[in-house]
C-alpha cells in the first residue's frame, strides 16, 4: 500500500464509519476495514473498478461524487477521504463542501503542482509537468484544476475551514505544514494531505 | 396446466388477510429447492421470481423440459452456487405452476377464473414466509430476485427485516410507472380481447384466449429487450425467403420470433394469471405504504444491500434502481450498487452476462465469509 494510504489510515481512529470517495480498487478501504474495524463505504465512478471493490468483499456505490454525494445526510459519516481527485472535478469547491457537509471531518489529499520537480520541468523543458503524482499528457489528463499546498492551504482558510492537520509528503517522508514553513513545504513535497473540518 | 407430479406443494393452513381485504386459508405454495440446508441453517437463499417465471430455477423444468429460467445464475459453481447454499423458490400466489391462483378450484368446486380475489407483491411475500417456518430457517442468508422478483424483494425485507442477512434486489422498482402499467394494460386488453377469454371462465386448454396471451407476451417480449440487441440480432433480415412477400405473412425474423415467442408461452402460462400477476406488479408502489417515503420501508432493518441495473434496461431503468439507493443511503443503511454494462436490455439479468454473474458471486460469497 502507497506511503499515502498509511499516512491517511493513521489519521483515522479505530471502530469509525468513513465514506472513501474515488474508492478506486479499494485499497486503502480493504485496509481500513481489515486493521482498524472501520465500517467504509465506497464511491466509485469507474464501473471496472467497482466490479474489483466487490471482489474486495467491500461495499461500494457506483456513481459520481459531483451528482451523488447528495443523497448522504449531513455528517452522516465521521471521516470522508478524497484521494488525489479534488483537482478532477468540473467545480472542485463544490465537492469539498459536500464533502464537509455529509462527514464530520473530511480528509483531503492533493498532487502538488508547486512540487520543486513539476516548476523545474515548465521552467527548463518548457513543456507540461509530468511526475510521479502526475503521470498523464496536457492532452488526457483528468485534472482541470490543478493547484498548490499554498493553493489549497489558503482556499481552505478563505472558506472558514477548520485545518487540523496538514501534512507534506516527499516520498517516504511526512512532516507537518504550518503557515511559517509553508512556502518551503510548497517546494518539496509532492503531496498535501489535509484533516479539516467545517 | 399443471402436470400435479413433479411439483412439491406445501399447505398454508394459517389464515393470509389479502390487501383486498379478503382472507385465504388452506393454500397452496408450489416450491422447488437446490442445494441443501447446513445444520447452521445459515445458508439459505430465497429467489423470487418475475412474472413469467416458476420455482424451477435452473436444471431442465420437469413440467415444460425447459432449462430453468435462471440457470445461468443458479447451479454448482455458479453464482449462486447450489453446492454452497440452500435456494428455494416458489411460484407465486396468482401464479400457474402449482400455487393457489386462478386455475384453482373455489371452495364450491367452480374454477376461480377471475372470481380469485386480486393479490399484491404484499400478498404473495407474506404467502412465501411461510417457507420459513416450514424449513425451520429463522433467517435467510440472502433474498435475491430480478424484476417483479427484485420488488419482492423490497417488499419481503421491509415486511420481515431481520429475516434476512443480505438482499439483493435487480432490475427492479420500487414503485411500478406509468410505462409499466401502459405496457401491463397492453396486455390484459390483448388477453380480454380474445373471444376465448369468455370474462376469464374458459375451462379447457383448447379454448383458451392463446392468441390474446400470445399477444400480451410477444408486447412484453419487446420491452425486455434493447433496441440495440434487436438491431444487431434481427436488423432487417428476412426468414426464410429472398425478398419481401407483399403480404401479412412473417416477412422479417424479428416477427417470426416473436409470434414464435408468443406461441410457446401459451403452451405454459394461463392467461388468467397472466392477468393476476400484472395487476400485482401495477399496485406495486412500496414508498405509497410508507406516506411517500420510501426510507421509512427499510428504516428497521440492518440487512447488507446489494443492488443491480443494467446499462440497456428501459423497462426498469437505472434511475429506478438508483433511487431505491438512494432511500438507503439517507438512513445510512449498508448498501452497495452497480450498474453493469449490457446491451441485452430488462432481460440481461436471465442471461450469460459475465460482469453480472461475477460481481452477484462475489458479493454472495464475501458475505458469506463474514458471516
Amino acid at each position: 500500500m502507497k506511503n499515502e494510504f498509511q499516512v491517511i489510515a493513521d489519521l483515522i481512529e479505530k471502530d469509525k464509519k468513513v465514506l472513501d470517495v474515488g474508492c478506486a480498487d479499494g485499497t486503502l478501504m480493504k485496509f481500513l476495514k481489515d486493521n482498524k474495524n472501520i465500517n467504509i463505504r465506497g464511491l466509485e465512478i469507474s464501473k471496472e473498478k467497482v466490479q474489483e471493490c466487490i471482489g474486495k468483499g467491500l461495499t461500494v456505490i457506483e456513481g459520481n461524487a459531483e451528482k451523488d454525494l447528495k443523497q448522504f445526510p449531513d455528517k452522516s459519516f465521521d471521516y470522508v477521504v478524497l484521494s488525489q481527485t479534488l483537482q478532477a472535478f468540473l467545480n472542485p469547491e463544490l465537492v469539498l463542501d459536500e464533502l464537509l457537509r455529509v462527514g464530520k471531518k473530511a480528509i483531503v489529499t492533493i498532487p502538488n503542482f508547486g512540487y520543486w520537480k513539476v516548476r523545474f520541468h515548465l521552467l527548463f523543458k518548457g513543456t507540461m509537468p509530468i511526475t510521479k503524482t502526475l503521470p498523464d499528457e496536457w492532452y488526457n489528463t483528468p485534472n482541470l484544476h490543478m493547484c498548490t499546498i499554498k493553493d489549497f492551504f489558503y482556499f481552505v482558510k478563505s472558506k472558514d475551514i477548520k485545518i487540523f492537520k496538514s501534512l507534506a509528503l516527499n516520498n517516504l517522508n511526512t512532516s507537518i505544514i504550518n503557515e511559517s514553513n509553508l512556502g518551503v513545504k510548497n517546494l518539496f513535497a509532492d503531496l498535501g494531505i489535509f484533516l479539516i473540518e467545517k | 396446466m399443471n402436470t400435479e407430479k413433479n411439483i412439491k406443494t406445501l399447505i398454508i393452513k394459517k389464515p393470509l388477510k389479502l390487501d383486498c381485504g379478503k382472507t385465504i386459508k388452506d393454500f397452496p405454495i408450489a416450491y422447488e429447492t437446490y442445494g441443501s440446508l447446513n445444520s447452521k441453517k445459515d445458508n439459505a437463499i430465497l429467489v423470487f421470481h418475475a412474472l413469467t417465471g416458476d420455482q424451477f430455477i435452473t436444471g431442465i423444468n420437469p413440467v415444460t423440459n425447459k432449462e430453468g429460467w435462471w440457470s445461468y445464475a443458479v447451479g454448482p459453481d455458479k453464482a449462486i452456487d447450489t453446492n454452497k447454499y440452500f435456494v428455494i423458490c416458489s411460484n407465486v400466489i396468482g401464479g400457474c405452476m402449482g400455487s393457489y391462483g386462478p386455475s384453482h378450484k373455489d371452495p364450491d368446486q367452480k374454477i376461480f377464473g377471475t372470481n380469485f380475489p386480486v393479490i399484491t407483491i404484499n400478498d404473495m411475500v407474506n404467502a412465501q414466509y411461510n417457507l420459513l417456518d416450514h424449513f425451520g430457517i429463522d433467517k435467510l442468508f440472502s433474498i435475491t430476485g430480478g424484476s417483479m422478483g427484485g420488488m419482492q424483494v423490497l417488499q419481503f425485507i421491509s415486511n420481515f427485516p431481520d429475516k434476512s442477512k443480505t438482499v439483493i434486489p435487480i432490475a427492479t422498482t420500487s414503485s411500478h410507472s406509468a410505462q409499466n402499467i401502459a405496457f401491463n394494460e397492453l396486455g390484459r386488453q390483448a388477453i380480454t380481447a380474445d373471444s376465448n377469454w369468455k370474462d376469464g371462465n374458459y375451462t379447457s386448454n383448447d379454448t383458451n384466449p392463446g392468441k390474446g396471451l400470445a399477444v400480451a407476451r410477444m408486447a412484453a417480449h419487446i420491452t425486455y429487450l434493447s433496441k440495440k440487441g434487436l438491431q444487431e440480432k434481427f436488423g432487417r433480415k428476412l426468414q426464410e425467403r429472398e425478398d419481401l412477400k407483399f403480404g401479412f405473412d412473417a416477412d422479417f425474423q424479428i416477427e417470426s420470433y416473436l409470434r414464435y415467442q408468443g406461441s410457446v408461452f401459451v403452451d405454459r402460462f394461463d392467461a388468467n394469471s397472466y392477468l393476476y400477476i400484472t395487476r400485482a406488479m401495477d399496485y406495486f408502489d412500496l414508498a405509497k405504504q410508507f406516506n411517500g417515503n420510501l426510507s421509512e420501508a427499510f428504516i428497521n432493518t440492518k440487512a447488507k444491500f446489494f443492488i443491480i441495473s443494467f446499462t440497456s434496461d428501459w423497462l426498469y431503468p437505472t434511475q429506478e434502481n438508483k433511487d431505491i439507493v438512494i432511500a438507503l443511503n439517507s438512513i445510512g443503511a449498508d448498501v452497495g450498487f452497480v450498474e453493469i454494462e449490457s446491451d441485452k436490455g430488462h432481460d440481461s439479468f436471465l442471461l450469460d452476462v459475465p460482469d453480472f454473474l461475477n460481481a452477484l458471486k462475489n458479493f454472495l460469497d464475501k458475505s458469506y465469509e463474514e458471516n
